[in-house]
């Protein structure tokens, strides 16, 4: 074999220039892991300096200006740059290796796509430090908030949303080029992993969603510096119009950071039931049936904004209408584990932690589609606790599953079962503590992005707030286990780590080598 | 068919696929929504000039229209209706003023926009004479009575008995001055 | 130590009954609450009831679902001697879970249906009042009354960054409430004056959007008089959280008199234009309106926020000409977050608050500004 990749015994120099220009998918795999790591500590810390303002009632550490910054950023940070990425680099690090590919389809778009994230990023995080201070008009960024009334720094907003809907949008046109093209001979679309499947669906959301997002970000940029009234009721345009764009991308960019979650778990799942996906077929449909349905359920975002009552009631009919393919999931999933051998190893346990979370969330989901009770829970603490159950519960938890799972493959060294079980532990009891009594706060009538609240809501804010502060620390642990596996972990060689793992990526040795499936295998 | 060739094909086919939804957003959508909000009465928001055609009165029905009007932020005119509200019979035409009076210094423009409740039946209710359908200059200090003929459609839906039109006004001076704002 | 699945079992045991118990020890203290209000109009109590049969529904579903899973991760554990077996589909069952579910909520759209026809029903109001949302209070005016006035937060700056304790309507209380009569409809017709605010009383079940240039519709009537407290729920920027809702629910005979005495105060206010203030009076109501309506911004020292707000202490409009001070605050400044307040505050107060501005931290022009001076800007154009 040709000379490897540089090392630092290569020099710095060699070694810097092998991951800048790199296009080899498995070095971009984890530059991605390691930027969206990084992304998720930051917005992590903007979330413990909301939950330690929100610790009591009152105004103790920040102003309520910054404070609307900090849900801003907190927001934009950890789906932008914490979910997303961390699931682009699982997809490069895996597809091709699930697929039997040599790389991706595209290695210098790969390359590209990764290395304008980090400016994005600087640039967004660049406004807080601006004068007026950054994006503080939630992540939503409802004009004319964000428009007439929106800081200097909007511009600077906008340029880097652009950016990441470049990179994201760069990013899946790769992932379909690759599984379109690239699949190793026998590999027909109804034998891929289910991982691949729900990528494909993720990557083909992605392309058509993030034009609207980068379509909505343009018309507030005209709107501010040319003196367009798209949004602007005073020159016949309409705030609300902001609403149905925003959204109409919004909804499916919650599904973009969901499918690839059930992909994960749908992979780990069978594993440790060592036992096969139960209802392969059904899965790969329903995926479809959710991608499909959330282009026309987006107006269920904007019950209380004074739509017709015909408009209301499809958009509440369309809503429901999503439990039935996600329960076929969940029953899915649920009958994966009836009679099989079951073994809770930390991955497995995540998952299924995955499961009872994100089937509780997607219980208030149902809840919230009730366009009458909707009145009442929209915009409060129970949305909150809705969407961080589905969106925490949902992708976090299932990337953090996804680590302990491909840990061994990707780095040849077994992390410590003990630890990745005590992290689990103080992970799953930390976000219960903190997302539960959010329900409670909210049907109370805590409304959310409130700096600050009435006496009566303080119970139960602390209890959140601790509950934040463990689950912070839980993060905190799982980058510990990660670098002591790295650093110190048992090796291990086997290319089959897990005793029930089946599909390609487990026919290569450990840790997988630079180079695999240069010539194609033969899948079965 | 090489790799390369078929890698190219999903590219230039999903970079359409994306520009075209790029376009949508813009240019489709926003006029889309228009029509959207003009049939279904979204946002109360009423048609355009309406042609009276000879209709029935019905004088059997008796609505009750009642007028608002609001200042957007910064917008330092007086504005208000003359009469807080009518009762009208269906298909009868009703003229009724707003005063406005630039209260300030500077020649300004105006643009009222009007929202209707409840918003269903902005289909029913229409405007044959309206201040709303142009943008309404006052030189400073001058003030005027802006008229609105509308009738109530016959059609009306059984069981609305009271409508509440409003006005908003809104200050475009800066924007009426722009020709790039124009388009 | 425990196997790994009994640890799981325990624990997962332990996090459901540990739960309510923290609950129902919280839930003694009074102030705690954990359900949504059943509210006092038919609107909240069909919200309310719709999110209890959903409630319900999602609980039978979750016990079954989650009750069948745990005793799969019991009975099927490996460490037991399960051996997996190899069934992977099931066209009846896979049938049967998407046919089920779908049943269930085309049923339960029923109810959904009626709760919002519910919602919907705005027609033939008693009374109509229009909201506006400004940043960041509420003006409430009755249509066809000729009142109208603005009701702002009551809680001080020093409770909220805790230089004083804080009392027990910490931000539940305003200057002016919303005042209505038992047993009438009322309608509301909710707008914005700036961005988008969301004006919501839970107890009423009415939560509307307040859209600039558009108006929206809820409704309320009761029979309960009190005090029902609500907040702003769309963002609409620092001040989001510190303009609450307070509605005060009267019987009709105490309505007809606040509503009488709130036209007669009108009616005299106009009068006191008329009148020459003394400095002190100014100086002292003029204190009391800058701390209500400007230290949000400019801060209580009038010292602003570098970059974000600019100071009123030293600043070349306070130390100015009087008319161009004035200017300022009817006209507003286009562009920028200082907005007219030639709605909000009366020629009364302006003309305080300007004198206050003039004369205060330093400030010393020591003219003073009658608010005829106000209205006559006002109307010489």
């Amino acid at each position: 074999m040709a000379h490897g990749p540089a090392t630092l015994a290569d020099g710095w120099r060699a070694y810097i220039s092998r991951w800048v220009f790199t296009t080899n998918h498995k070095d971009i795999g984890t530059l991605y892991l390691w930027f969206s790591f990084a992304m998720f500590l930051m917005g992590g810390a903007f979330a413990m300096v909301i939950r330690a303002e929100l610790f009591q009632p009152g105004m103790q550490l920040i102003r309520p200006e910054f404070f609307n910054q900090m849900t801003t950023m907190h927001g934009l940070v950890m789906v932008f740059g914490a979910i997303m990425p961390a699931f682009v680099g699982l997809a490069n690090w895996m597809i091709p290796l699930m697929i039997g590919a040599p790389d991706m389809a595209l290695p210098r778009m790969n390359n590209l796509s990764f290395w304008i994230l980090p400016f994005a990023f600087a640039i967004l995080t660049s406004t807080l430090f601006m004068e007026g201070g950054g994006p503080n008009f939630g992540w939503t960024f409802y004009a004319p908030l964000s428009t007439t009334y929106a800081p200097e720094s909007v511009n600077f907003f906008i340029f880097a949303i652009h950016i990441m809907g470049a990179s994201s949008i760069m990013g899946s046109i790769n992932i379909i080029a690759t599984v379109m093209n690239m699949r190793a001979p026998g590999m027909t679309y109804m034998k891929m992993p289910l991982f691949v499947w729900t990528w494909v669906i993720t990557a083909f959301l992605l392309v058509a969603v993030m034009p609207v997002l980068a379509g909505a970000v343009t018309m507030m940029l005209m709107d501010i510096n040319f003196g367009t009234s798209f949004f602007d009721a005073a020159g016949g345009g309409d705030p609300v119009l902001f609403q149905h764009v925003f959204w109409f991308f919004g909804h499916p960019e919650v599904y973009i950071i969901i499918l690839p979650a059930f992909g994960v778990v749908s992979q780990i799942i069978p594993t440790f039931s060592r036992k096969p996906l139960f209802g392969y077929s059904s899965m790969v449909y329903a995926t479809a049936a959710i991608a499909f349905l959330s282009f026309v359920v987006w107006a269920h975002h904007m019950f209380t904004v004074g739509m017709p009552i015909a408009g209301e009631l499809y958009f509440m009919y369309a809503t429901m209408l999503i439990a039935v393919p996600t329960g076929v999931k969940v029953f899915n999933w649920i009958t994966t584990m009836y009679k099989g051998s079951l073994t809770f190893e930390t991955p497995m346990l995540f998952s299924i932690a995955f499961v009872i979370l994100f089937t509780f969330g997607g219980f208030t989901g149902l809840m919230l589609s009730i366009a009458a009770a909707d009145m009442q829970y929209h915009d409060t603490y129970f949305v909150v606790a809705h969407f961080h159950y589905v969106m925490v519960a949902g992708a976090v938890f299932s990337g953090t599953a996804a680590i302990y799972y491909w840990l061994p493959k990707w780095c040849g060294k077994m992390y410590n079962e003990t630890m990745g079980q005590v992290q689990f532990w103080v992970a799953f009891i930390g976000f219960n503590i903190a997302f539960m009594p959010q329900h409670f706060l909210g049907l109370a009538g805590m409304p959310r992005r409130y700096a600050d609240y009435g006496l009566q809501f303080a119970d139960w804010n602390m209890v959140s707030s601790i509950g934040a502060f463990i689950y912070g620390g839980a993060q905190i642990m799982l980058l510990y286990n990660v670098i002591a596996t790295i650093r110190n972990g048992k090796p291990t060689t086997e290319e089959k780590t897990w005793e029930g793992a089946e599909g390609l990526e487990w026919t290569v040795p450990s840790p997988a080598p630079y180079h695999t499936f240069a010539k194609p295998p033969e899948f079965k | 068919m090489s790799a390369d060739a078929s890698n190219r094909r999903v590219v230039v086919k999903s970079l359409f696929g994306a520009a075209g939804m790029f376009a949508f957003a813009i240019f489709i959508l926003p006029p889309m929504y228009d029509l959207f909000c003009e049939i279904t009465g979204l946002g109360g928001k009423t048609g355009d000039a309406y042609t009276a055609v000879d209709v029935r009165v019905d004088t059997s029905r008796e609505v009750r229209v009642r007028f608002v009007a609001s200042n957007n932020a910064s917008m330092p005119w007086i504005f208000k209706p003359e009469k807080d509200s009518v009762v009208v019979h269906p298909g009868e035409p009703t003229e009724i003023t707003y005063f406005a009076h630039n209260i300030t210094d500077e020649d300004m423009v105006s643009q009222a926009i009007p929202s209707l409740v409840p918003n269903n039946v902005a289909d029913y209710f229409h405007k044959t004479e309206c201040f709303c359908f142009e943008n309404q200059p006052l030189a400073a200090g001058d003030q005027a009575d802006l008229k609105l003929i509308f009738i109530i459609d016959p059609d009306l839906p059984e069981g609305v008995n009271s409508v509440t039109l409003s006005y908003t006004i809104f200050d475009i001076t800066d924007r009426a001055a722009d020709p790039i704002a124009q388009l | 130590m425990l196997k790994r699945a009994q640890a799981l079992f325990l624990s997962l045991l332990s996090l459901v009954v540990l739960l309510p118990i923290a609950g129902s020890a919280l839930a003694e203290s009074p102030a705690s609450q954990l359900n949504m209000p059943q509210g006092v109009t038919e609107v909240s109590q069909a919200a309310y009831d719709i999110h209890m049969i959903m409630i319900w529904v999602c609980t039978v579903i979750g016990v079954g679902v989650f009750g069948f899973m745990f005793y799969v991760m019991y009975a099927h554990r490996k460490s037991r001697g399960a051996v997996a077996e190899n069934f992977h589909e099931h066209l009846g069952v896979e049938l049967l879970w998407t046919i089920v579910p779908t049943i269930i909520l085309i049923v339960m759209a029923f109810p959904a249906t009626t709760a919002l026809l519910k919602v919907y029903d705005t027609d033939n109001p008693d009374i109509e009042i229009k909201i506006t949302g400004y940043q960041w209070k509420w003006q409430y005016e009755y249509l066809g009354e000729g009142v109208k006035f603005m009701s702002e937060l009551r809680t001080s700056d020093d409770e909220v960054y805790g230089r004083e304790p804080k009392g027990e309507h910490y931000l539940r209380e305003v200057t002016e409430p919303l005042v209505l009569p038992v047993g009438k409809k009322i309608r509301f017709l909710v707008t914005g004056n700036d961005v988008i605010h969301s004006w919501w009383v839970p107890d009423f079940g009415v939560k509307r959007d307040a859209v600039p240039g558009l108006f929206t519709a809820g409704w309320a009537k009761t029979d309960k008089p009190g005090t029902y407290v609500g907040e702003c729920t769309e963002l609409c920027g620092q001040g989001h959280a510190f303009m609450p809702v307070v509605v005060e629910v009267k019987e009709q005979a105490e309505y007809d008199a606040w509503l009488a005495n709130k036209k007669a105060e009108a009616v005299e206010y106009a009068s006191t234009i008329g009148k020459e203030w003394t400095a002190e009076e100014l100086m002292a109501k003029g204190e009391g309106v800058y701390l209500q309506s400007c230290a949000g911004c400019h801060q209580a020292d009038g010292g602003g926020i570098p970059g974000v707000f600019p100071a009123i202490k030293g600043s070349p409009i306070a130390l100015g000409p009087q008319i161009g001070h004035i200017a300022v605050l009817i006209d507003g400044v286009p562009g920028s977050a200082m907005q007219s307040f030639a709605d909000q505050l009366s020629e009364v107060n302006i003309a305080a608050v300007i004198h206050y501005q003039r004369n205060a931290w330093g400030n010393d022009v020591g003219d003073v500004t009658q608010p005829i001076d106000v209205l006559n800007y006002k109307q010489s154009k």
